[in-house]
């Protein structure tokens, strides 16, 4: 077990050197950054000087080492487009709104996929498995910005039952979260529905059910307790497609988080919160992944020898 | 498929009867799917010149913002309405399908071969081969690729090439890591060590007796990928680092269309059913044919 968490520990902190030198000659080869900090009419002097602030005018190694070294300490310098605030200030503003959003989604999203999970596998190959399948794969199927829309249009703007955008109350939450949290409904689903139909056929099932036990106690606690297992594997990759989503839903609700902080810094080439916002979300992920991974290892033994889950 | 084959009850109606088989018959074939692929994607993306009403780019403007027909207001000479510069919502929507099918399938092709390519190196030759491609997979994985995405379009010109190639990245780490692992099971098989003994080379082994073996899921994880690489490709349209406008995109016309959600519904809700049936079709069609070449891959 400490030999596969060292291993995988090994291999995250090498995912992330990648990730750190993938955003530093990114920005880098695209032109220089002098172009968007210096007016245009600024003299060679000017931007000499500016470089020199900006460390521009040392060896790209030693440039590159700076960079670690000041991302290792959160500081990813100040925002060009936003003068007088720093890179992290703006990202760590943003990024409770976007955790509460995804989170509202998640939870969403897994009180939707469990009972259509578990209904399916208990009714399987029955018209009520196939409704369940429909819902499933229609949220896979809609565009999540465009469901939010068409929701404005339903909710806000003909019944006026919830605010159009922005973040506040309770009531905001709820349309870009239903937007969000459906779109991976179907992943959840379809492993929760597989997960019960292994565990609907185990030995404890049929003892509890000999035992007299009330078939929905057999279902909802026997049966889904243990099938709670393989859909954990799920968090990481909805993680990853969570991020799409609310870059997407941040623009349409006008949601303060990271996905219009990326949009609004791409456009306006301010490089030091992208690079900032890339690899933090990407230092989020690898460690999202490392925690799922040493967890599933510890559930199951299997694992630790075979390198990894395929 | 047990309740598919078995033989029908007798019927006492024999419009019962025709009507089961009908219904066993779509149980068994993506019918449907594939109907409603013809007919939203793949007709509009070859013959677009042939059946689209009017340009997709110079609008009318003695047209704009017209209903569709069906509602108070609307002209039949513009099916599903106009928008803001009277350019027709259907010749863009039927457009906009070959710019869909354009690009996914470009992306497929090019992120496809890529990554099955690494895949069928990492798992054949082994050692660090292995190690240098799963750890960029890794690295792929790990990155926030929308992000990148944008940096990207953002930075080189947007356009198709540019939108493929991105879409194009975010595909192939998911052909390597399932390639790998075939090939992994496939190379220590006898008809390998066989082909050895033979005097095949490395070379001739990997894409003379391995790549056959692989093909299947290479072609299933194609299909199963289109839905998501088009709305991958909207997304990215939609926010503005995908197709430029006044291209049709479906993306680019759901965006166009948000502002004036209040006042004009149709521009963005007509565009949107595009790509969801698109895409929920090309789901149960990928779905059908995993079970149908190979039940094995179900994790996929």
């Amino acid at each position: 077990m400490q030999r596969y968490i060292v291993i995988r520990l090994f291999q995250a902190v090498l995912a992330l050197i990648g990730v750190s030198i993938i955003v530093f000659t990114l920005v880098r080869i695209t032109g220089s950054p002098l172009d968007v900090l210096a007016p245009a009419d600024a003299t060679e002097e000017d931007l000499r000087r500016v470089a020199a602030l900006w460390g521009f005018d040392k060896p790209l190694i030693e440039q590159y080492f700076l960079f670690v070294g000041n991302a290792l300490r959160l500081d990813f310098g100040p925002s060009i487009k936003f003068q007088g605030q720093s890179a992290m200030d703006l990202i760590g503003n943003a990024i409770p709104a976007s955790l509460q959003l995804a989170g509202f989604a998640m939870f969403v999203s897994v009180l939707m996929a469990v009972p259509i999970g578990v209904i399916s596998a208990v009714k399987k190959g029955t018209p009520i498995d196939m409704i369940g399948k429909v819902i499933a794969l229609l949220g896979q199927s809609l565009p999540p910005f465009w469901l939010g829309i068409v929701l404005i249009w339903i909710f806000s703007v003909n019944l006026g039952w919830l605010p159009v955008s922005g973040r506040g109350g309770f009531t905001h939450i709820i349309l870009p979260g239903i937007a969000l949290g459906w779109f991976s409904v179907a992943a959840f689903m379809r492993l929760t529905r597989s997960a019960m139909l292994n565990v609907l056929d185990s030995e404890y099932v049929k003892f509890a059910r000999i035992k007299g036990a009330p078939e929905w106690k057999v279902i909802w606690k026997h049966a889904l307790k243990n099938a709670a297992i393989p859909p954990l594997t799920l968090f990481g990759i909805i993680a990853g497609i969570m991020v799409t989503g609310v870059v997407t839903l941040e623009t349409v609700f006008a949601w303060p988080g990271i996905g219009q902080l990326a949009l609004t810094s791409v456009r306006a080439r301010d490089y030091s919160v992208v690079q900032g916002l890339v690899i933090l979300i990407s230092a989020m992920f690898i460690t999202i992944n490392l925690i799922v991974d040493i967890l599933y290892a510890y559930i199951d033994p299997r694992v630790r020898y075979g390198g990894g889950r395929g | 498929m047990a309740v598919a084959t078995s033989p029908a009850p007798v019927a006492r109606v024999p419009g019962a009867r025709a009507a089961g088989r009908v219904w066993s018959f779509l149980r068994r074939y993506p019918v449907i799917p594939v109907a409603v692929l013809l007919i939203v994607l793949v007709i509009p993306a070859l013959f677009a010149e042939l059946i689209a009403p009017h340009d997709p780019i110079d609008g009318n403007l003695r047209a704009r913002l017209l209903p569709p027909a069906w509602t108070d207001g609307g002209d039949w000479s513009y099916p599903l309405g106009s928008d803001r510069q009277g350019r027709d919502i259907l010749s863009r929507m039927i457009y906009g399908a070959r710019t869909a099918a354009l690009v996914s399938l470009a992306a497929l092709a090019v992120g496809g071969t890529i990554g099955s390519l690494l895949g069928l190196v990492a798992g054949y030759f082994g050692s660090w081969w292995d190690h240098v491609i799963m750890r960029l997979v890794d690295i792929n994985l790990s990155l926030p690729l929308i992000l990148l995405a944008l940096v990207l379009v953002v930075l080189f010109e947007p356009g198709t090439a540019t939108t493929v190639a991105v879409v194009a990245l975010l595909l192939w780490s998911r052909y390597a890591r399932q390639v790998r692992a075939e090939v992994l099971t496939l190379k220590e098989m006898d008809f390998v060590a066989r082909a050895r003994v033979a005097g095949a080379s490395n070379l001739r082994i990997v894409f003379r007796h391995i790549l056959p073996n692989v093909f299947n899921t290479i072609i299933v994880l194609a299909t199963l990928q289109v839905g998501n690489v088009i709305l991958l490709e909207a997304s990215l349209s939609f926010l503005g680092a995908g197709i430029p406008p006044p291209n049709p995109a479906w993306g680019v016309m759901v965006a166009e269309g948000r502002d004036f959600i209040v006042t004009s519904w149709w521009l963005s809700v007509i565009p949107g059913l595009a790509i969801m049936f698109t895409v929920l079709s090309m789901n149960l069609l990928g779905d059908w044919l995993r079970d149908y070449l190979d039940p094995k891959l179900r994790q996929l």
